[in-house]
């Protein structure tokens, strides 16, 4: 069935909660009549109750905290953090208690709990409600982190989320949540740690995650018709990440271009690029080019915020730069 | 009261066990045969020992960096501890929790916590968790008065009204937030946490009777679905914040005065209801509180390391990805 992300994210939240009765969701307006501020929670309280989606006050700390908590005493909480940029004003939950349960309490801890949040930059919400951070997130050990990029990966990784006992960071990027794909019926469950070759190609290889992975494959659309094959990775998860799958892909382009909407310094692009110089080395007939966001916060005006967004254009000529090298 | 002779005993045993037990420690680490960083919670042991009596393994609290006293009396095996304190393979998390960390989910004990504040969220959630199952359990977060000014102290406690959580914030006001006294008269806690809207009191901490009555009704009040409770237990730290720290910020007759005024444990025994406690039972008590003690220093010193690879188990339960 052809659906949306958001409308995916909601099918599996349904399907989740009937499923399991432990699942809970807790977060602000999640309860409201209109589900949240992008309808991912409608229905939800109708069908489950009001002890089982919990409206908070605006608390992030108590919110992600009691989630963690609930998490470590037997529920199985999906959280939502409206926006990432709150990781501001909870880190410590996640950094020192959410991710460090299970190591520091010797594996005695399990804590299946799922963070939701949104993410990232084109929908003028400014420098407090555009960032994408999951940089940060994956450098925390004992934390998993996700970024689906169509609704069939959503629905699929969401499940998977759901139902595994670590900690998950589900990231949504809200430039997609109304990016339509066709997406299986009835049960759905994408492992973790798997890239998706989204477009096959032989020329370069083009790695992106969440709305980049998007990007990157409207670019290589465009340089098909140019008689460039590209082959588009799709990271789906950033912790675990596929290594291997970027490192064979390459193995077969030899030219790598690294899409990604983080800051650059510390990026998923910084990483990937660092994996190739150690593992990929020999295999690497141009410098890795990363195509990023700049060192700068997101612009609340939408003509620099185009700007400030990682393009198909920018992509296209990273590509090219790096096909003439 | 309520007080059955048995519970009685309990209560001695492990108010006197949590002394012994630190004072053991205090002289191990000062030869420096333990490794990393103490807290000691002599003379406030009557606040965990009669915040914890009544609660069972399905009960939770969550502690503080100054929580070893919470272990033990929540139920943690003194062996097993001392085997985390010394960070041996064998102890309750494997040597990775230290003393700053250690918890025992077996025991409904959500670990110590090196982040001043960090506690009160996570007992939040438990609270939660028996809210939805119903099944009676309530959820108790330790609280220095330094942890006290924290802003997750006060969403958790918004939270736990707004959701009415069967939660106890256990104040532990031993005044003295590392190295500078509380600005806070005695008794500005608990206000502060009853003007979000539950019933809260101040209780003498080294009066076990009173903190005991005081428990009782609150856990009583979260079990009975009425939400959470407030309880600031007015103590004294006896010694530094950490184990090595002198104190040189204090006046040094006051805290003599107050050490003098405020151990529990003579109080206790001095109390009319602890009558039952004859001197025989006593030494036999304490006789068998050593004995546990010695037992558990001779196994952790001959107990093994963790081995090399345990620094990568157990930072998740399943990982497709690369953790070296």
């Amino acid at each position: 069935m052809k659906m949306t992300i958001r409308e995916a994210i909601n099918l599996t939240l349904h399907q989740e909660m009937e499923r399991d009765e432990r699942v809970i969701v807790l977060g602000e307006d999640v309860a409201s009549d209109q589900g949240g501020v992008y309808g991912i929670t409608d229905g939800l309280p109708a069908k489950f109750g009001l002890h089982r989606v919990i409206d908070t006050p605006i608390t992030e700390s108590a919110i992600v905290g009691a989630a963690g908590g609930a998490a470590l005493t037997g529920l199985r909480p999906v959280a939502e953090l409206m926006f990432v940029d709150f990781l501001g004003v909870c880190l410590d939950q996640i950094l020192n208690q959410i991710a460090k349960f299970r190591y520091m309490f010797g594996g005695q801890a399990r804590t299946p709990v799922v963070i939701r949040t949104m993410i990232g930059a084109g929908t003028g919400t400014g420098p407090q409600h555009s960032q994408i951070l999951y940089p940060l997130l994956a450098a925390i050990p004992g934390i998993k982190v996700v970024t689906p990029a169509n609704a069939a990966d959503a629905k699929g990784l969401l499940t998977t989320a759901i139902r595994d006992d670590d900690p998950v960071i589900f990231c949504e990027h809200k430039a997609l949540y109304m990016d339509e794909c066709e997406v299986p019926d009835g049960e759905y469950v994408l492992p973790f740690g798997q890239a998706s070759i989204s477009a096959e190609g032989s020329d370069i290889t083009i790695v992106g995650m969440s709305r980049t992975a998007v990007i990157a494959g409207e670019a290589a659309a465009k340089l098909a018709q140019k008689g460039i094959s590209a082959e588009v990775i799709d990271l789906r998860t950033l912790s675990p990440l596929d290594e291997a799958s970027v490192l064979e892909s390459l193995a077969k382009t030899g030219r790598l271009v690294v899409v990604d909407e983080s800051n650059p310094y510390c990026s998923m692009a910084s990483e990937i690029a660092g994996l190739v110089a150690e593992r990929g080395f020999d295999t690497l007939d141009a410098p890795v080019k990363r195509v990023t966001s700049p060192h700068t916060p997101v612009p609340a005006t939408p003509c620099l915020e185009a700007d400030y967004v990682p393009s198909v254009e920018r992509v296209m000529a990273a590509v090219e730069e790096t096909l003439s090298y | 009261m309520d007080m059955s002779p048995e519970k009685l005993v309990d209560a001695y045993r492990l108010m006197k066990t949590i002394r012994e037990f630190e004072e053991r420690m205090r002289s191990e680490y000062q030869q420096g045969k333990l490794p990393g960083f103490i807290h000691i919670y002599r003379n406030q042991e009557a606040i965990a020992v009669a915040a914890c009596l009544d609660m069972t393994n399905e009960d939770y609290i969550a502690s503080t960096h100054r929580g070893h006293g919470h272990c033990i009396a929540k139920g943690c095996e003194i062996e097993a501890m001392l085997l985390e304190l010394a960070c041996k393979e064998d102890g309750l998390c494997n040597g990775k929790g230290g003393s700053m960390h250690i918890a025992d989910m077996s025991k409904g004990m959500l670990g110590a916590n090196a982040i001043v504040g960090g506690g009160p969220p996570i007992a939040a959630g438990a609270a939660l968790t028996a809210k939805t199952l119903g099944n009676g359990a309530v959820s108790m977060a330790f609280i220095g008065d330094g942890a006290s000014d924290q802003g997750t102290v006060a969403e958790s406690l918004n939270l736990a009204v707004v959701l009415q959580l069967p939660m106890i914030f256990m104040y532990e006001n031993n005044r003295y937030a590392e190295f500078t006294r509380s600005p806070k008269p005695d008794g500005r806690i608990a206000e502060r946490a009853g003007a979000f809207g539950m019933p809260s009191e101040v209780i003498d901490g080294s009066d076990f009777f009173a903190m005991y009555d005081a428990c009782q009704q609150a856990i009583a009040r979260g079990r009975d679905g009425g939400g959470p409770t407030a309880i600031e237990a007015v103590c004294n730290r006896y010694y530094g914040h950490f184990e090595g720290d002198a104190q040189a910020y204090r006046d040094q007759e006051e805290l003599a005065q107050e050490r003098a005024v405020s151990d529990p444990i003579p109080r206790f025994l001095a109390d009319p209801r602890a009558a039952a406690l004859t001197a025989e039972k006593i030494a036999d008590i304490d006789v068998a509180i050593m004995a546990e003690i010695d037992r558990g220093f001779e196994v952790t010193y001959a107990a093994a390391d963790p081995t090399p690879d345990k620094l990568y188990t157990d930072v998740y339960i399943h990982y497709e990805g690369r953790l070296r």
